[in-house]
């Protein structure tokens, strides 16, 4: 187990969603624990309910019920402003499709965050540790998958954010670029002790986690925890 | 044997049954943008309205006016004259090219009405012994026309409703200082008289202002013209030259102390009819380009976010075997509905509005009806002028639907390209916020659609502008015209001159005040090949009720020798201070005499000359003589003032100056609310539908960079105003243009309005302009406000799922 304080502690978390007449229960009781400086693999098959999770996680949703805590403040409970300023100071998110602004450079992508940050990197800084300084000045237009991935990782650590949560980050992208964009976070994690939950559908990529949640059906079904991390690029896809 | 082949089944055609799935995704999709689709609808519909109105109103118009100038005989043309015997009439009709001739005995009246206190000044022709007129016929509306009678009389029509006359009514007239009593036989509309207007008014005001007919045997007898005439009117045949017969017809009437005649383009009531319908003409064109314009534009930018947003489906319908042609049309249906709706909302419309803006016309001009025809040639011509700027809108998008390759449609579209900004290159950038980075890079991605967006909703300011400043402008005409230069309350005009001790009697009356003294005599300007008829006020050198001023609106005092004149005519006739000025008095022994320009007043209604009345009075070799008198008197005892006047002899008529300032006003005053009301809604619409579809395209473009601003942290007022900024830049830059663009087309109306009738000054109030500024950024406001619910409900979850 990691030895951090717990960042996030959900209890029996519950989320569901009315679609017309039909009630879809996302997550049907959720107990969860992420510690300071934890790289957590969320895995599990397409509507086990990960992504609303990662999204509860994140402030983009709210639970149905259950508690969430995050340094013991109550995130079930928090409204519309809180949520805000919770996401612009705490949480960095790295998504499937880079979600870019495609009228800004990959300098101005990152500072659009590190304008309305307390205490951020520079963007040049956040560029430069994914691999990115001679890449500062291009649209997105202009970048690869990868590249663009890099600079959405960039923009998400930029604000020295508490945690970072990743949707799919390497989904859309070719096993060498997923390499790439992998270590950018590793090396994230451990040099600036974010900590860290990703989601995935390849098992494979538990490899490289503290601990590996695996979701089934709305419910977290199984923790492992590995005994040491593996490096990215030792990964087997 | 092998078995018979069935038949082929029958080739899919595209149309009717086959094409009922396509037709419903036609339907739904034109839910889906029911905002956008009704935004230019509005715009097709007020263009097409516009046009139907316009044209619909000027064709009704023109064909009421010929038919009435042809049916009763419209004079070519019209000469006023001393005195002449009447066996000169045959000369007259001799000279070649003249088809009729008609002689008259034309006189100034007073009216007393019973029961209405304020003066009334009217004229009376005479009709033809024996028989109706047979130029300028009268048509009657109702009784009979006043032939033989001793005592009857036929009144204008609009001098009747104005004051609910009815057959047998009796009038009191003062004729030549008779007074008589008149019994009302006719109820008339006359050609000459469709705008019938006092001498030197702009404004009708029939109440105060008559024009009657009456047995030319009585006229003569009370008028002491008896076996003469001082009136012709003539028709032409068409064989020679107006121009020449005109001379021909000054020759004749020259000793007999003709004022020069005048064609149907001097006629005032002519002139003031074409002059209104040249207007309706200029605005046939103007009003509808601009919203057709619009619409265009938009329709353009709503099929090309369309058929953008829907490549993939495009591709699968092509995929399923749809004819790139079955798709073509299926979105040029979707052009054609929205445009449809436009043009039948249009025509509703515009049919309506029509005839009421030509009855509209009818309240100054009368007819004895309206020709008020819908020709479905009209409707054709504005359903094809909007079909044809739908065209334009929607053609581009059409044909990128219909030559899109099916496997590349099936591809997501790539990414939007950006470039530096120009902008970039100024020190300025650097202190840009990345938001505002956003929405100028945006802006210069599409420059042709920012131009557009600002042009159509500076095009709504500038209406606006237009719209207000006329009537600013006629306010302020109205007030140097009735404030800075006739501040007189009352106006006494006499038969004929009298001796300035006339001033010293009409002191008496109860309530007068303050009193001076003018002459005026007719006069002829002459300038190289032209001339000019006017007349000569004498005055006070510096007359406290007749003041003189300069553009600038400084006080000029009269010289003691010398002339001044108005500067539209000298400027006209190119005249300037130290010139000397030919003048024919039209006056008694019809001399010639030359007088000095000394300079030149600014005035905005009429042209005048000036000069001391001692002086005008040496320069006539006449003694110290008045044509009339200006007077201030209490306003509280004026009616008992009217009543005393009312009995001098010698008094040719009276008008109540603060009355008939406040007639104009309220005349003017219910007008402005009805024309600003339309042009206001105009503007307001195509403002609207501009800003509203802007933002809605850039939200529906933008949902997903938003969504990531949301979730950046970004709270939901700062994503608005990514959106807001943008509309907000627009706006800015569109209400300036806007401004600039109505002050010019101002400056055009300004200068189409100057003529020597009156001159509306080119005067543009800050008011103006903040009145069409707050118009254009209401109508922002509101679209934004119906923008920022999107805002606010949008999700960010829903929005990063997909690709982009």
């Amino acid at each position: 187990m990691h030895p951090g304080e717990a960042v996030f502690v959900a209890q029996d978390l519950t989320k569901h969603y009315e679609m017309g007449e039909v009630t879809i229960e996302a997550l049907r009781g959720v107990d969860l624990e992420l510690r300071t400086g934890e790289l957590v693999v969320l895995l599990g098959p397409s509507g086990c309910g990960k992504s609303t999770l990662l999204n509860i996680l994140g402030g983009l949703d709210t639970a149905s019920g259950g508690s969430l805590r995050y340094r013991g403040q109550d995130l079930t409970r928090a409204g519309e402003r809180m949520l805000t300023r919770y996401r612009r100071n705490d949480v960095g998110f790295v998504f499937q499709f880079y979600n870019m602004i495609p009228s800004l450079t990959a300098r101005e992508n990152v500072a659009i965050v590190t304008e309305i940050a307390p205490d951020p990197l520079s963007p040049e800084e956040a560029l430069s540790l994914v691999g990115l300084a001679d890449r500062m000045d291009h649209f997105p237009s202009q970048l690869s998958g990868g590249q663009q991935q890099r600079v959405a990782i960039a923009r998400a650590i930029a604000k020295r954010p508490s945690v970072l949560l990743c949707d799919e980050p390497t989904g859309a992208l070719d096993s060498a670029t997923s390499v790439s964009v992998l270590e950018s976070l590793e090396t994230l994690n451990r040099e600036l002790g974010t900590t860290t939950a990703l989601i995935t559908h390849n098992q494979c990529i538990g490899g490289m986690a503290d601990r590996v949640l695996h979701m089934s059906d709305g419910r977290i079904v199984n923790v492992t925890a590995n005994p040491s991390r593996a490096a990215p690029r030792d990964l087997h896809w | 044997m092998s078995p018979p082949t069935p038949p082929a089944p029958p080739r899919a055609i595209f149309i009717g049954e086959n094409m009922r799935a396509l037709n419903r995704k036609l339907f739904r999709d034109l839910s889906h943008s029911k905002g956008q689709s009704f935004a230019i609808a509005t715009v097709m519909a007020a263009g097409v309205m516009t046009l139907v109105v316009f044209v619909t109103a000027l064709d009704a118009l023109r064909f009421t006016q010929e038919r009435f100038y042809d049916d009763h005989e419209f004079a070519h043309l019209f000469a006023d004259l001393t005195r002449a015997p009447k066996q000169l009439e045959s000369r007259i009709r001799a000279l070649p090219g003249v088809r009729g001739v008609e002689i008259r005995v034309r006189a100034p009246v007073r009216v007393e009405v019973e029961g209405f206190p304020d003066p009334v000044r009217g004229e009376i022709l005479s009709i033809p012994p024996g028989h109706p007129p047979e130029i300028n016929r009268l048509y009657l509306r109702r009784g009979m026309l006043p032939e033989g009678s001793e005592t009857a009389i036929a009144v204008n029509e609009v001098f009747a409703a104005a004051h609910g006359l009815q057959i047998g009514d009796t009038l009191r007239m003062v004729i030549r200082g008779q007074r008589v009593r008149l019994r009302v036989s006719a109820i008339v509309l006359s050609p000459e008289f469709v705008y019938q207007l006092a001498p030197g008014s702009l404004i009708p005001d029939y109440e105060r202002y008559g024009v009657f007919w009456m047995s030319e045997r009585v006229l003569s007898r009370a008028f002491a013209m008896e076996g003469a005439f001082n009136n012709v009117v003539l028709t032409l045949d068409g064989t020679v030259p107006e121009a020449d017969v005109k001379a021909e017809l000054d020759r004749l009437l020259a000793r007999y102390g003709g004022l020069g005649a005048a064609g149907r383009d001097e006629q005032v009531s002519h002139r003031f009819l074409e002059e209104e319908l040249s207007q309706i003409e200029a605005m046939t064109t103007v009003l509808p380009a601009v919203f057709l314009g619009t619409a265009a534009f938009l329709l353009h930018v709503l099929m090309g976010r369309m058929v953008r947003t829907q490549r993939e489906q495009i591709a699968l319908l092509k995929a399923f075997g749809y004819s790139n042609r079955a798709i073509a049309a299926h979105y040029a249906s979707f052009s054609g509905l929205v445009v449809s709706i436009g043009v039948i909302a249009g025509v509703v419309l515009g049919a309506r509005v029509a005839e009421g803006l030509a009855r509209m016309y009818l309240t100054y001009f009368r007819f004895p009806d309206l020709d008020f025809r819908l020709r479905s040639g009209v409707l054709l011509l504005s359903a094809a002028v909007a079909g044809g700027a739908a065209l334009v809108g929607a053609f581009s998008a059409v044909r990128q639907a219909a030559s899109l390759p099916p496997a590349e449609a099936m591809r997501p579209a790539p990414p939007p390209t950006f470039r530096k900004t120009l902008l970039e290159r100024s020190p300025l950038w650097g202190h840009f916020a990345q938001t505002s980075r956003i929405m100028f890079r945006n802006l210069s991605r599409h420059p042709l659609k920012a131009v557009f967006s600002v042009t159509a909703i500076a095009c709504g300011c500038a209406l606006l502008v237009v719209g207000s400043y006329q009537f600013g402008a006629v306010d302020h005409m109205l007030d140097i015209q009735y404030r800075v230069l006739m501040p007189m309350d009352a106006h006494l005009m006499f038969t004929d001159p009298v001796h300035e001790r006339a001033l010293g009697e009409l002191r008496h009356p109860t309530g007068v005040r303050y009193l001076e003294g003018y002459r005026s005599v007719p006069v002829r300007v002459h300038q190289g090949f032209r001339s000019v008829q006017t007349s000569i006020l004498g005055m006070e050198a510096d007359s406290a009720l007749r003041p003189l001023v300069t553009e600038s609106g400084r006080r000029v005092p009269l010289p003691r020798d010398g002339l001044l004149m108005t500067d539209f005519l000298a400027e006209d006739l190119g005249l300037k201070a130290g010139d000397t000025v030919a003048l024919e008095i039209l006056e008694g022994r019809r001399r010639r005499v030359y007088a000095p320009l000394a300079g030149v007043v600014s005035e905005p209604m009429g042209v005048n000359l000036y000069m001391e009345r001692r002086a005008l009075n040496r320069l006539l070799r006449e003694g110290p003589a008045l044509s009339g008198v200006w007077m201030l008197n209490d306003a509280e005892q004026q009616e008992q003032l009217f009543q005393e006047l009312a009995e001098v002899p010698a008094l040719a008529g009276m008008s109540d100056m603060r009355q008939a300032e406040r007639n104009v006003r309220a005349h003017i005053e219910g007008t402005t609310l009805g024309v600003m009301g339309v042009v206001l809604l105009l503007s307001f619409s195509i403002s609207f539908a501009v800003v509203y579809n802007n933002a809605r395209i850039a939200l529906a473009e933008r949902e997903r960079e938003l969504a990531t601003l949301r979730v950046l942290g970004f709270s939901r007022g700062e994503v608005a105003w990514v959106l807001v900024a943008e509309v907000a830049l627009l706006t800015t830059l569109a209400i300036p243009l806007g401004w600039l663009l109505g002050t010019g087309l101002a400056r055009l109306l300004s200068k189409s309005m100057s003529m020597d009738l009156y001159r509306v000054p080119f005067h543009i109030t800050p008011w103006t302009y903040s009145f069409s500024a707050a118009a254009i950024l209401g109508a922002s406001l509101i679209s934004l406000l119906l923008m920022s619910r999107r805002v606010w409900r949008l999700d960010m979850v829903s929005a990063l799922k997909s690709a982009e």
